[in-house]
């Protein structure tokens, strides 16, 4: 029995030991992706533990289990994708903080909607930010969506409330809301947002039917504060990852659905309209484990 | 709330070491969490990786192991490397004679560089008292020319734009000429967001930089960005060869370590920050306070230092001996109470202790002071007796103690109970510590 104890100790000792710098390759390569410290030691740990179990010792097959492991994580429990039929207007609230790409995220979501046959509208409640509006109403001129905006400054709420109305009446399959971009820490901004999810409830007797916030790649472990903030302000249904064609991947997303349980809908990735598409947590996968 | 506090201090007081050796094991254990928390703060995985080893090679040249209190020590150097990477010679604006002096303002995608360039084409204007205009250099965001417009009719500044040009290049260059002739002292050219590795777009910034030649070229880095911040640096510096960078949203709460990765390998100065959105959140940089702020320190130096002014350290080791002995009692207990209170408010304590935001325990607890006032109340309210020998307190000196202190009952018992789960807890503590290591405070 001692002998057996010894070998076990012996060979996990050996396996720790000299294959420490392949882990630590790989605690590198997740951490280098954003990945949170803490999620990549506890995954990397279950790794770690499964590998030993069932001996394990190919680097490859260890990879692989990384991956599926990534993969597991962001796709489990959650909505991959999401089934705007409904009689009424499909609301779509959309946050986040500053320079993220909410208004080109909007825009290349309204482009796909309507390429599946849906009606749209779009409603400008960034009111405060220069040429915001003009912003989004150029989309909606080039690409045949209507924008339904109020003057610079007006209230936001304002904004909402009217094109719900307009949607109802037109019958509008979805409508997206555009706000303006606000830091997590900024409480009276926070409460404005607050403000608009109720507006959107007062009118339509329930929550949006997506609160998405919008995440850019290149963001570090802020990210996860964002999404804590901004999902106990507006309970988030998911996240819409931006720039994923920048070098940075997003690794955070792992984080935010591990601990918040919040998925990835959508990802972009240029300027273009159409450079968009429903996340595939299989490819986001291959991409962080190359 | 009363454990909890208990806890923290433990932490806190357990890490300042007055006296004694700190062995090498405790070094690198220290370097360790010093790890964690600049990777939290975003700083680059290889930079912490280069940062530390500097660290622990400088911490045992300095021979901090005998010093006197040697975690401390490894902080101060730490905060020192820091900001020495983050202080790169700053030097001032140096604006050029005759001709207009231009300044190009480049990075990527959201980063804030239109904003940035309104806020600096501000502050030359009122600070130096130069005539500013801007170039709108961005044709492929749209109304990015109308937001430029917009945001800048505050500062009365000019904006140079061409409405229908699909080329950055010429508009800059004709910029330049229009505004060379309205005696313009400074030139801001705001370029099109870009990746680092979209090759054709790093050409036209390039293209632009050759044709105007810029005087001054800033990289806008947005402090929250994550691990990559120091390649988009680098592959920024290797094509325009910046002068220094703009670092933007510090009205965020993320800690900014891409500014540590950044200068780490680019040795280039940051000039300016921007913390808002209104124009005048800009400011110059300071690199101690950004150090702290990548440590998540904010004023832990301040509090480490309030702290052991207010340890009498025989008083130290005579209370720790009492925790040895099972006999700590409130009597101890209200005299550190009243140390916790020249410390300033359970908030601003808090607020100083690194990684208080993440900790989870922390947001469910109401740091109320008017806790602890009760707390003191109750052990006002008993007799000295009572203090030094809780055990004698009996159901109808409780319901005396509550009434003297405007408590209830149920009060008093949640204090007696917590007091001895904390006595008896400390105990165990104690009991396995090196003695020349450990200063309670209670």
């Amino acid at each position: 029995m001692f002998r057996l104890v010894k070998n076990l100790k012996y060979l996990w000792n050996k396996f720790k030991g000299n294959n420490s710098e392949f882990w630590d390759n790989l605690e590198e390569e997740l951490i280098l992706n954003n990945v949170s410290v803490e999620t990549t030691v506890k995954i990397l740990k279950e790794i770690k533990e499964h590998s030993f179990k069932n001996d394990i010792n190919d680097f490859e097959e260890i990879k692989n289990l990384l991956k599926n492991k990534l993969i597991e994580i962001l796709s489990e429990g959650s909505q991959g994708q999401i089934n705007t039929d409904k009689s009424q207007p499909f609301i779509i609230l959309v946050a986040g903080v500053n320079g993220v790409g909410k208004t080109s995220s909007i825009a290349k979501m309204a482009w796909l909607f309507k390429n599946e046959g849906k009606s749209v509208i779009i409603a400008a409640a960034d009111t405060f930010r220069a040429a915001a509006i003009e912003q989004i109403q150029f989309f909606g001129e080039k690409f045949g969506i209507e924008v339904i905006h109020h003057q610079r400054n007006s209230d936001p709420g304002a904004v909402v409330f009217d094109t719900i109305d307009s949607a109802v009446a037109k019958k509008t399959d979805i409508v997206i809301i555009d706000t303006a971009g606000r830091m997590q820490t900024s409480s009276n901004l926070m409460d404005e947002l607050k403000k608009i999810k109720r507006i959107i409830s007062k009118k339509t007797g329930s929550d949006p039917d997506e609160s998405l916030l919008v995440i850019d790649s290149n963001i570090g472990q802020n990210a996860k504060s964002q999404a804590e903030i901004f999902h106990k302000v507006l309970d988030l249904t998911g996240i819409i990852l931006t720039k994923a064609d920048s070098t940075s991947k997003g690794g955070i997303v792992l984080t935010i659905k591990n601990d918040l349980g919040i998925p990835v809908k959508f990802i972009t990735f240029g300027e273009k309209i159409d450079d968009i598409s429903y996340f595939d947590p299989e490819k986001f996968a291959e991409m962080l484990v190359e | 709330m009363f454990e909890f506090l208990t806890s923290k201090f433990e932490d806190l007081f357990f890490k300042i070491k007055n006296k004694g050796s700190l062995s090498p094991k405790d070094l690198d254990d220290s370097l360790r969490e010093i790890r964690l928390v600049l990777l939290e703060a975003d700083v680059n995985y290889l930079v912490v990786k280069e940062f530390l080893e500097n660290i622990k090679k400088k911490a045992l040249g300095e021979n901090i192991l005998e010093s006197l209190s040697p975690f401390q020590q490894v902080i101060k150097i730490v905060n020192e490397e820091l900001s020495a990477i983050l202080g790169v010679a700053p030097g001032n604006l140096n604006f050029s004679q005759g001709i207009p002096t231009i300044i190009m303002i480049v990075g990527l995608q959201g980063s804030g560089k239109t904003t940035a360039a309104v806020k600096l084409a501000s502050l030359i204007k009122s600070k130096y008292s130069k005539k500013v205009s801007l170039i709108a250099a961005d044709i492929y965001r749209p109304a990015a020319i109308l937001q430029l417009i917009d945001y800048s009719k505050k500062t009365g500044c000019e904006v140079y734009h061409e409405d229908d040009s699909k080329d950055p290049v010429s508009i800059s260059v004709n910029g330049i000429n229009a505004l060379k002739k309205n005696a313009n002292d400074v030139v801001i050219i705001d370029t099109a967001g870009r990746l680092q590795v979209d090759s054709e777009m790093m050409n036209e910034v390039v293209e632009i930089r050759k044709k105007t030649r810029p005087h001054q070229i800033y990289l806008v880095v947005d402090s929250m960005s994550g691990q990559e911040a120091v390649n988009v640096a680098k592959e920024f510096n290797s094509r325009l060869e910046y002068d220094g960078i703009i670092l933007t949203k510090l009205d965020s709460d993320s800690r900014g370590g891409a500014a540590l990765s950044i200068n780490n390998v680019v040795k280039k100065p940051i000039r300016f920050i921007s913390t808002g959105e209104n124009i005048d959140d800009f400011d110059i940089f300071y690199p101690d306070r950004m150090a702290s702020r990548i440590l998540g320190m904010g004023d832990m130096l301040t509090l480490i230092e309030k702290t052991e002014k207010l340890i009498d350290e025989k008083k130290a080791r005579e209370i720790e001996q009492k925790i040895y002995n099972s006999e700590l009692n409130f009597e101890d207990f209200i005299e550190q109470l009243k140390s916790v209170k020249k410390l300033g408010s359970l908030e601003k304590i808090f607020s100083m202790l690194p990684g208080m935001g993440k900790n989870k325990a922390l947001k469910d607890v109401n740091l109320d002071d008017g806790q602890l006032d009760k707390i003191e109340a109750m052990i006002n309210s008993m007799t000295i007796e009572e203090r030094r020998n809780p055990d004698l307190i009996d159901g109808s000196r409780k319901k005396r103690i509550a009434a003297g202190s405007g408590t209830t009952v149920n009060d008093v018992n949640r204090l007696l109970k917590q007091f001895e789960k904390t006595r008896s807890m400390l105990k165990q503590f104690s009991g396995g510590f090196n003695k020349k290591n450990i200063k309670f405070p209670f």
